[in-house]
Order: C-alpha cells, then sequence, then structure tokens
C-alpha cells in the first residue's frame, strides 16, 4: 500500500490512511536514527532540490538531512527574496532546475499556492516546506508523530493551537491532519490573531489560555512574530504574554498532565516561559529529531512511489 | 455600398422597438427599415440573419487599454478591435496608463490613434494629477479634449475633500467620478476576505473596505447635489447602499462586471492567478447581490474592467501576480448566458445595462433605428452557442478564466462609423 497522492501539498484532503502509513513508516526510520550509521541507500540515485524562498534554516536542515540518511543526492537552492525580484520569473526558475533532471523538489515561498502552481511547471514529486500562511504538512506530521509517540494516540485527544493562528502556516496543516485522525482541534489566541470564519472548520475558538490548558490534553504553541505584530494586532508583547503566555504556574494550576508543543524557534519569555521550554511537560527537542524521521518517511514513500 | 441585414429583430425599448424586419444601409446611413423591394435586395449586399437581434450598439465604459506606457498587453487599436469582436461599438478607457490620462495631450492622443476604427474610444481622466490624490487634474481641459468622466481607478480618490471637489469641479461639465471603491488601510490582500482566505492562508480584502468608500462617495454626493459612479461593485452592502441612495434620490450609479455576478472567491482554490482581481471575487452571497441589483436596477450597467496583462506577468506566485482578467470578447456571451438564460434579465434589460445606461452616464448620444441616421448597431444571436477560445480573442492578451467555457449567445457583428465588423473582418461601408 502506498499513498494517494504523487504529491504532499498540504494536509487538506489527506485521508488518514495515508497519514498513519506516513506515521508507521516514520517508526521505523526513528529507529535507524538510533543506530550507530543512521544511513540507508533506499534513495540512491534520486536527486532532490529544496527549492527555498524564504529563509528557513530549521526547516531547510531537517529535509537536507533526511535526505543524507536516505542517500539521495541534494541540491539546495535558497534566495531570501523573491526570484521575480531579480529579474528571473519563478517559473524560469523551476524551468531551470527541471532541465537539471530532479526527481523531487522541496519548496519553501511566501506566496500560498506555489507548490501547486509548481506542480503544473514541473514533473517532480512536490512537498510543500511551507507555503505562505497556507500550509506546512511536514510540520503537522511531526507534531502528529510526536503526539502519539507521547500519548500513544491522536483519536480522541483535545489538541489546542495557541498563537497568531492567522498568520500561521502550521495551524491549519495541524487543523486538518489531527481532525483526519480523529482528534478534536481548537485554536486559542487574541482575535485578531484568528482568521475569519476559522471556526467552520469544526473546530472551537478560545480566547481564555487558563481554560484552554484546562480543558485540553495537548497545547501545540506557535512563535509570536515579534517585529511584525506589536501595536497593530496586539498591543504589546507583554501584554500578549500576559494573557496568551504558557507559564509552568497556569500548567501546575490548571493541567499538569498537558503535553507543549512548539514548533521553533521558541521566543523564550513571550509564548512560553523557560522553566515550560525546559520542563517536564514538552516534548520539543523530539519534534526535531522526529521531523528528520517523519521527513525520510515522506520523501522514501513518494519517492519510491513511481 | 447598399447592404441588408434580412429577418433581423430590431430592439430598443426606448423607441419601443422590438420587431422582426429587415435593414437597408447605405454608405453606412440607416436608408429603411421594414419589408424591401425585390429591387432594394438585389442591389445590395444581403446578410442573412435569420434569429439575431439588432440593437444600439453595445458600449463599455470600464475598459484598460493600457496605451500609452505598456503596449505590449494591449493598444488602443487591438483593444477596439477586441471590442468590435465582442460587439461593442464603443468603450470608455481608464486612465492608469503611462503617463497618465492627466494632460489633454494624452486624450488627444487616444482620440486620434482610434480615430480611424470602427469603435468609439472615450477617454477617462484622471481626478488627480498622477493619480496620487494630491492635487486636481485640469478637468475641464481634459473635458474639452473629449474626457467624459474622471477617476483614479487602480485606487478611490485619496480623500474625502479631494473628491469633494473633483465632483464639484467635474459637475460643471456634467461629467461623473467613477470611483474604484476600497479604503487603502485594508487593501492588503492577494483574495476576498473569508472562510475560503482563511483556508488557503491568502491574506484577504474585506467587502468593508468596499463599502467604507462607497458610504463615503454617497455621502459626498449627497452633500453636493454631485454624481458619483461606482466602478466594479462587488459586495452585498455596497448594493444596499446604493440601493437606499438611489431612493433618497442621491445621484449615484453603478456598474458590474460579468465576473462579479458569475464567479466567487472559491475559484481561487486552484490557485490560478486569473482568478485574481480587485475588486476580488466575493462570496456566494455577493454574486446573489449582483443578480438581485441588475434586477431591480440598483446596478446600472455591465461594464468589462478589461484589464490585459502580459502572459508572464500573469503566470507567477499567487499574491506577486497583477489584478485583473481580459472581459471584451466574453462580456456579452456571459450576460446573455448567466442573466438572459437564466430568466434574471429580458434583452431589453440588457440592452439599458449594455448600450443605453453607459451611455446616459457618461452624456453620449443613444443610437437610434431612425431614417437617415448613421448605424450604430449591434447584431447578436441569443441562441448560439459556442466555446470560448481565448487564443482566438482580438486583445492582446490572454489572460480570461473564461477559456473554454460553454456560452449560450454571441455577438454577430457590429457596425459603427461607416464600418461594419462581420465574420471576423472589417468591411468599408462608404
Ligand atoms: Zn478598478
Amino acid at each position: 500500500m502506498g499513498l494517494t497522492s504523487r504529491h504532499l501539498l498540504g494536509m487538506q484532503g489527506v485521508p488518514a490512511e495515508d497519514i498513519q502509513l506516513i506515521l508507521d513508516t516514520a517508526k521505523t526510520f526513528r529507529e535507524v536514527l538510533e543506530r550507530p550509521i543512521k544511513k540507508v541507500p533506499t534513495l540512491q540515485g534520486k536527486t532532490i532540490v529544496n527549492l527555498f524562498f524564504e529563509n528557513s534554516t530549521r526547516t531547510r536542515i531537517s529535509f537536507e538531512l533526511a535526505q543524507k540518511r536516505l542517500s539521495a543526492d541534494t541540491v539546495n537552492f535558497s534566495t531570501s527574496t523573491s526570484s521575480t525580484k531579480k529579474g528571473e520569473t519563478f517559473k524560469d526558475t523551476v524551468r531551470n532546475i527541471e532541465a537539471m533532471k530532479v526527481d523531487m523538489i522541496i519548496v519553501r515561498h511566501e506566496s500560498a499556492g506555489v507548490p501547486t502552481f509548481l506542480t503544473k511547471i514541473s514533473k517532480a514529486n512536490i512537498i510543500n516546506a511551507g507555503d505562505g500562511r497556507h500550509e506546512h504538512p511536514t510540520q503537522a506530521l511531526l507534531d502528529m508523530y510526536s503526539i502519539r509517540e507521547r500519548l500513544g494516540k491522536l483519536e480522541g485527544l483535545k489538541v489546542c493551537i495557541v498563537g497568531d493562528i492567522a498568520h500561521s502556516r502550521v495551524a491549519l496543516s495541524n487543523i486538518y491532519g489531527l481532525k483526519a485522525m480523529g482528534a478534536e482541534v481548537s485554536v486559542c489566541g487574541p482575535a485578531t490573531m484568528i482568521p475569519r470564519d476559522i471556526q467552520k472548520l469544526g473546530i472551537r475558538v478560545y480566547h481564555d489560555i487558563d481554560r484552554v490548558i484546562a480543558e485540553h490534553n495537548v497545547l501545540n504553541v506557535l512563535r509570536i512574530q515579534l517585529e511584525r505584530k506589536a501595536g497593530t494586532s496586539i498591543p504589546s508583547v507583554r501584554e500578549y504574554h500576559k494573557y496568551f503566555g504558557i507559564t509552568a504556574e497556569r500548567i501546575e494550576k490548571y493541567n499538569n498532565n498537558i503535553v507543549i508543543l512548539h514548533p521553533g524557534p521558541i521566543n523564550r519569555g513571550v509564548e512560553l516561559t523557560s522553566e515550560v521550554a525546559d520542563g517536564p511537560y514538552q516534548v520539543i527537542l523530539d519534534q526535531v529529531t522526529n521531523g528528520v524521521a517523519v521527513r525520510m518517511a515522506v520523501l522514501y514513500l513518494l519517492g519510491t512511489m513511481n | 455600398m447598399n447592404i441588408v441585414l434580412k429577418d433581423v429583430i430590431i430592439l430598443h425599448p426606448e423607441q419601443k422597438l422590438n420587431e422582426k424586419t429587415d435593414i437597408l444601409l447605405e454608405d453606412g446611413i440607416i436608408k429603411k427599415i421594414g419589408s424591401l423591394s425585390e429591387n432594394e435586395i438585389k442591389n445590395s449586399e444581403v446578410y442573412n440573419l435569420e434569429g439575431n437581434y439588432v440593437t444600439p450598439g453595445f458600449f463599455d465604459m470600464h475598459v484598460h487599454l493600457r496605451e500609452p506606457g505598456r503596449e505590449d498587453k494591449e493598444t488602443v487599436i487591438t483593444g477596439c478591435n477586441s471590442a468590435a469582436a465582442g460587439g461593442f461599438t464603443g468603450i470608455a478607457c481608464m486612465p492608469n496608463t503611462d503617463p497618465t490620462i492627466d494632460t489633454a495631450e494624452v486624450v488627444t492622443s487616444i482620440i486620434i490613434k482610434s480615430k480611424n476604427h470602427l469603435v468609439d474610444v472615450h477617454p477617462i481622466g484622471a481626478v488627480s494629477v498622477g493619480r496620487k490624490g494630491e492635487s486636481l487634474a485640469p478637468i475641464a481641459e481634459l473635458v474639452e479634449a473629449g474626457a467624459v468622466g474622471f477617476s483614479d481607478d487602480g485606487v478611490a480618490v485619496k480623500s474625502a475633500s479631494l473628491l469633494r471637489n473633483a465632483i464639484e469641479y467635474a459637475g460643471m461639465y456634467n461629467a461623473p467620478i467613477i470611483e474604484h471603491c476600497e479604503d487603502p488601510s485594508m487593501d492588503d490582500g492577494a483574495m476576498n476576505e473569508s472562510f475560503t482566505s482563511t483556508q488557503l492562508g491568502l491574506p484577504g480584502i474585506p467587502t468593508a473596505a468596499e463599502d467604507l468608500i462607497v458610504m463615503r462617495d454617497i455621502l459626498i454626493a449627497e452633500y453636493t447635489g454631485g454624481r458619483v459612479h461606482i466602478a466594479h461593485i462587488s459586495s452585498k452592502n455596497s448594493v444596499d447602499l446604493v440601493r437606499q441612495a438611489k431612493a433618497k434620490g442621491i445621484k449615484v450609479t453603478a456598474e458590474v462586471t460579468p465576473h462579479h455576478f458569475l464567479l466567487n472567491d472559491e475559484s481561487v482554490k486552484t490557485f490560478d492567478t486569473n482568478y485574481k482581481m480587485n475588486p476580488p471575487l466575493r462570496s456566494k452571497e455577493d454574486v446573489e447581490a449582483m443578480i438581485e441589483g441588475l434586477k431591480d436596477g440598483t446596478i446600472d450597467c455591465i461594464a468589462s474592467d478589461h484589464a490585459p496583462h502580459t502572459i508572464e506577468e500573469k503566470e507567477m506566485e499567487f499574491i506577486y501576480a497583477p489584478n485583473g482578467i481580459i472581459g471584451l470578447e466574453t462580456q456579452l456571451g456571459i450576460s446573455l448566458s448567466e442573466l438572459y438564460h437564466k430568466g434574471h434579465l429580458t434583452l431589453e434589460d440588457l440592452v439599458y445595462k449594455l448600450s443605453i445606461n453607459p451611455r446616459k452616464i457618461l452624456n453620449l448620444e443613444i443610437p437610434k433605428f431612425e431614417i437617415g441616421k448613421e448605424a450604430n448597431f449591434s447584431i447578436f444571436n441569443p441562441d448560439t452557442i459556442w466555446t470560448v477560445d481565448v487564443s482566438k480573442f482580438k486583445s492582446k492578451s490572454r489572460n480570461s478564466p473564461f477559456d473554454k467555457k460553454l456560452l449560450t449567445g454571441k455577438p454577430t457583428g457590429v457596425i459603427n462609423k461607416k464600418r461594419m465588423f462581420i465574420d471576423d473582418k472589417f468591411i468599408n461601408l462608404a
């Protein structure tokens, strides 16, 4: 049994069986990562391009490591600004890369829809590594893997995504994926950070962090982008922390069984205190390790499809 | 040269005409309307047009010709060819060219370029110098050169005080201010703000951005007693505001594009940039409100907002792609398919929305079926079924979301300025 699509553009519409298959495959790769020689020859001879139009060292390194562990040939194409600003169109850039006979493209871009656009102009398998505020499916998969690893299941769990939901690519992917796996999903943040009509996805919206902690099994806490938000959608980072920040006191008071995830990098003292970021409730560093295994699973399943 | 349009139905609601007849033209002048003698037919080029309607020439009051400045997208001539192929005998062209239509020289240059074309071109002048919203463009001079209305299209007139002055000043010449209604503090988006934009992770433009400026403009029109025309209306609330304003006797008119009365924002789910325009495609409820507004007369006319872009510019990441689609060659077919055949509007209504009303708004003469008058007609068959093929468009650009769309109702030809366009070619009648 394989995956139903030859691309991973997002979690929207991905069936539970596919998610299950990716997570189970990731588990076997997770074991490989514990061996002294952490490398398998599975994707030998395959060429993968990491096409990053937006700076994201963590995601790129995680993908690159996953590719190396699978013995694929890897090419990095990174540019902090849009290629269009250099005068070359996105389409020309992709055509050039395509001419180098690549099998798979991992793409990160500030515009939603770019991975979909890529499937129309390239024959390679496309994996979305984050498009605008749209989706970041491998992040959701590694989050689900980490929750399952800690709590043994996903079905029936109450998971809340906390923070700037409107500007997040992680939130939507988590909502789609977790719901497909039978979890109950909600979001929490200031009203100005909740996108319009998001409850229509079948989720609850909270503004009270104490209640959220009390009523959930898992919190996936998003990074607050300090430079963008202060003054417009929230009065200040200080006020955000006061009313939405996750602290050890809150956890101890309302629910000390909670599991805390964070996609990183963390703003300590803003969305999480250091006590929480380093404490017993979090699985943040496991997420990083699991990220490599999950990406290996996705690369393997897509790369060996044809 | 004599030509006969045989077995046509002439339709002119203002003249109370709706009858099957023949028309004889001599050198482009109406010679006779009625049954023709064998002799009259024998000495003429006869077009058998059974099933076709002949109406006063259609007029599109919102076209971007891109000349001067972006002749790679469209020129005055290719835009006019596109209009003729789409069944239009007249267009008004918007001033967001480079340079802007804010001097008499630019107005004149456009008029000269279109002089020998079948299609009448009436420039819309900029409200403000460079469309910058700071100081008034030389409105009187522009009127004298041939501008028929004023707009900073692409953006709303920057401030209420400048708008007030523009309405009053242009009002001396009875020229309307045509407004692109969008509050600039809320315009930072790539599609309509909605559940769909939430699902797609695209930044949204709320309908409130449009409604705010519509409301401002109505208040200023009421206060000054002057005229304002709402371009490409797209939100339900805005239609309600215009409806209420009209009931109060405020001089406000409105146009809607075919894409806003046909498509909703769920089309953006394909991430096809041919669904990116400004105003953006709105929700299903908004689309229904456009149809209601057309039916009850709140929306006076249909205009294409024909906005040509090159393939390279449109084939881009969604948030970077420019706004707009071309519409001259699909507008009539979509109006007939979606409004007439679905029972929302009669053909008489469509003649008002596509010919009479836009000309009234711009104070242009309405073509009539009268002996001795120069013919200015559109000819169309409301029942012809055809498939849109953008590769055959006369426009220089191809950015249409309607490629391969099946439509019922097609332009057959146009006659104006002693010229005729039919069977894909222009014919001089005199
Ligand atoms: Zn406009």
